[in-house]
């Protein structure tokens, strides 16, 4: 009941973050990785110590490539961002580091073509509207018998309000990392949004099923009840369970973070603050909305 | 002895069965039978764009089939293991209609080798050798002359090896043991036998990229749509020149445009890493069950365990391709697998406070929760059902490991939890149900 009676301080509260990350997303925007810019990414590793990156910034100067950005990794490896590059200028590249006869050995190369990113990027648009369209009717759908006191495309609509809010947040905090620490966004991070569309909205719809349910036994039983007590009430039934589901995705989740690897991090802290706003949002934000759309109804 | 005891018994039986399926045909050190994606097993995904300009509209399939077979025999005839060779449209969604070929080479990790094994689009010529030509003149693309018979006339996979019979002589000569057949399509025999007709005596000299490769005298009019050339070329030699022969006969010129390269190093470590967070992600939710939830915590566990087991299981027998980010999805789907057994619980506990009976508040408890997990679980179906449709591989197996999860550990608490839990619960364990938050 407390949340509901303090609704408007988590209204507040959640506004100010979703406008910050909006903010953040503008000013400093997002770093596309390689697969949406297209361009040739290559990590090397020199197993007999790696040269001075001043040497191989010279080399890579003296090839005439256009810009590249360099950053090391781990203690003698090397990755080197450059514009797509063809299979000879790459050969070219892989022969001029080769500095006092220390050999590179390659790790990892990646190169995309202009026209695979823009597909890229369209697709994720893409997937994003239709799993959000997707969900609206889901839920209006499962929630179409509960017309009073809120009609049951409010249900579908609050359901996605909490999912815009659940992936704006993490986008702001990918924007902050993107200046901070050249965080890029990749394919992976666009799979997390995703996933995080695909869960975060349970939370949501355990919440709108008690209410249902309430509702409905008090119809049948008779009873009267202000909506936004049987919201409240409904909140307290299903806190916690709500709780609990969201800690052990996340500690699965930070286990994922600490332990899992490098190329599953950024995916892994993308979805750990998707679990944490998106229980937030199910408990603190839908329902008070749902409240507040009920009392313009009536 | 209780039904549910005997069909729990059963359970946990089969579950012990598939573990050992798991984990023998496999021992924990190595992956022997799980099928990897190239990001953890080391290798090169190249992707091409097929220039489809010049073929009718109605025969493009055809021609991008025949380029994936054709694609596929000379990734095999390297011997490459298991590599995946396949067409992929990309759709109106994506604003044009291009089509590709994707080849995925584990184990390969130079690139510059793996795109030679697909070879770009080589001319084969054959081209006559002027009359009037100086005997000790080389014979050069320039000074021969065009006949029209180039490599797009080769029936696919047109040429072989084959070895010369003790004794028998080849049609074009020469006394090496190793010669070249090769077999036109109908256009390339009725002009490949035009040329021989009108030209007996004279040489044809075979151009592959601009390079001479052999020059035999023609002997006779040909029209079996056959020929054979022999020359002094070792078996080693033959072999190139029948792969060669057989690359000059692409139906559709292909652009590279894309390429991932993985290094199996990097790839090992990042299955480690994986396999690692795995086991102690699980280890973390099971123990949060047991002393959250103790009793019904322990069956909890076990479900999730068995979860594990049957997910691996599939992933072995589908097969499904394992990636960093399907592994990741599979630990996010244990995560999430607890789900529908905490709704359930609650859901108990609550039947519990209102005075019923243990068994009926257990069966009740899951047919109230099943609609709830049955709607929120839909929805990271839907998620994991418009990932699959819109995405490449990699995220492919990502989707395909987070959908199956999802609905395996939907199914698994339903029905694996519920018969375990009612196989247990009898009146005198009572309390031990009443676990967890309290309501308020």
């Amino acid at each position: 009941m407390w949340i509901v009676k303090n609704r408007k301080i988590f209204f507040i509260f959640s506004g100010l973050l979703v406008l910050l990350s909006i903010v953040v997303v503008f000013v400093w925007g997002l770093q596309p990785g390689i697969e949406f810019t297209g361009g040739t990414l290559i990590e090397i590793n020199y197993t007999d110590g790696a040269p001075e990156v001043l040497q191989i910034e010279s080399r890579l100067d003296s090839l005439a490539i256009g810009s590249y950005t360099i950053q090391e990794t781990g203690d003698n490896g090397f990755l080197i961002r450059t514009r797509d590059l063809d299979e000879t200028e790459r050969e070219t590249l892989l022969d001029t580091l080769t500095i006092d006869e220390k050999v590179p050995e390659q790790e990892r190369i990646t190169t995309i073509g202009p026209s695979i990113g823009q597909e890229l990027r369209r697709k994720s648009y893409l997937a994003i509207g239709i799993v959000v369209l997707a969900i609206i009717l889901f839920v209006a759908f499962s929630f179409r018998r509960v017309s009073k006191p809120v009609s049951s495309w409010k249900y579908g609509f609050v359901a996605i309000l909490a999912l815009i809010h659940d992936i704006i947040i993490p986008t702001g905090f990918f924007a902050l990392l993107g200046h901070f620490a050249s965080a890029e966004v990749d394919v992976l991070f666009v799979t997390a949004l995703l996933a995080i569309l695909g869960f975060s909205v349970n939370d949501t719809i355990v919440v709108f099923d008690r209410i249902r349910e309430n509702l409905s036994n008090n119809k049948e039983t008779g009873h009267k009840e202000p909506f936004y007590e049987v919201v409240g009430r409904s909140l307290d039934q299903t806190i916690a369970r709500s709780i609990n589901t969201s800690l052990t995705t996340l500690l699965v989740l930070i286990t994922l973070f600490f332990i899992g690897g490098d190329s599953t991090k950024l995916f892994a802290l993308t979805l750990i603050m998707g679990v944490i706003f998106g229980t937030y949002s199910s408990i603190f934000l839908a329902s008070p909305i749902l409240i507040a759309l009920s009392r313009e109804e009536s | 002895m209780k039904k549910s005891r005997i069909a729990s018994i059963v359970i946990v039986v089969i579950a012990a069965l598939a573990g050992l399926f798991v984990f023998s045909t496999s021992s924990l050190g190595t992956n022997a039978d799980f099928k990897l994606g190239l990001d953890l097993a080391g290798g090169t995904h190249l992707s091409y764009k097929a220039d489809t300009s010049e073929v009718d509209s109605g025969a493009i399939d055809e021609a991008m089939s025949a380029l994936r077979d054709l694609i596929e025999t000379r990734v095999n005839a390297f011997g490459v293991g298991e590599p995946v060779v396949q067409v992929e449209r990309s759709s109106l969604l994506s604003g044009g209609r291009e089509n590709r070929l994707i080849v995925e080479l584990p184990g390969v990790t130079d690139i510059e080798e793996a795109v030679n094994i697909i070879g770009k689009t080589p001319e084969l010529e054959f081209r006559l050798v002027p009359q009037d030509l100086a005997g000790g003149t080389p014979i050069t693309f320039d000074n021969t002359i065009f006949t029209g018979l180039t490599g797009r006339f080769l029936k696919s996979n047109g040429a072989r090896l084959q070895f010369d019979q003790a004794g028998a002589r080849s049609q074009t000569g020469g006394t090496g043991g190793v010669y070249i057949i090769v077999q036109f399509n109908e256009a390339g025999t009725s002009l490949f036998s035009d040329i021989t007709s009108e030209n007996v005596g004279r040489q044809l000299a075979i151009f592959l990229d601009g390079r001479l490769e052999s020059a035999p005298v023609i002997q006779e009019e040909i029209t079996g749509g056959t020929a054979s050339i022999s020359g002094s070329f070792t078996p080693e030699e033959g072999r190139t020149l029948v792969r060669d022969l057989n690359l000059g006969a692409l139906p559709v010129p292909i652009e590279l445009i894309g390429t991932q390269s993985v290094g199996p190093i990097l790839g090992t470590e990042i299955l480690n890493a994986g396999k690692k967070a795995g086991m102690i992600g699980l280890l973390i939710v099971i123990t949060f069950l047991m002393l959250w939830y103790k009793l019904p915590g322990l069956i909890a566990s076990i479900a999730l365990a068995i979860y594990v087991i049957l997910m691996l299981t599939m992933f072995k027998l589908l097969p499904i391709t394992l990636t960093a980010a399907g592994i990741a999805g599979f630990i996010l789907s244990i995560g999430m697998a607890v789900d529908a057994n905490v709704l359930i619980f609650e859901r108990i506990k609550e039947e519990l406070a209102s005075g019923r009976v243990l068994e009926d508040s257990i069966r009740d408890g899951f047919s109230r929760a099943w609609l709830s997990i049955r709607d929120s679980n839909l929805s990271s179906i839907i998620t994991a059902v418009v990932l699959f449709y819109l995405s490449t591989s990699l995220i492919k197996g990502f989707a395909l490991v987070f959908g199956i999860g999802v609905i395996l550990s939907m199914l698994t608490a339903i029905s694996i939890s519920r018969t375990l839990l009612i196989s247990i619960a009898s009146e005198r364990n009572r309390k031990l149900f009443k676990v967890g938050f309290k309501n308020s």
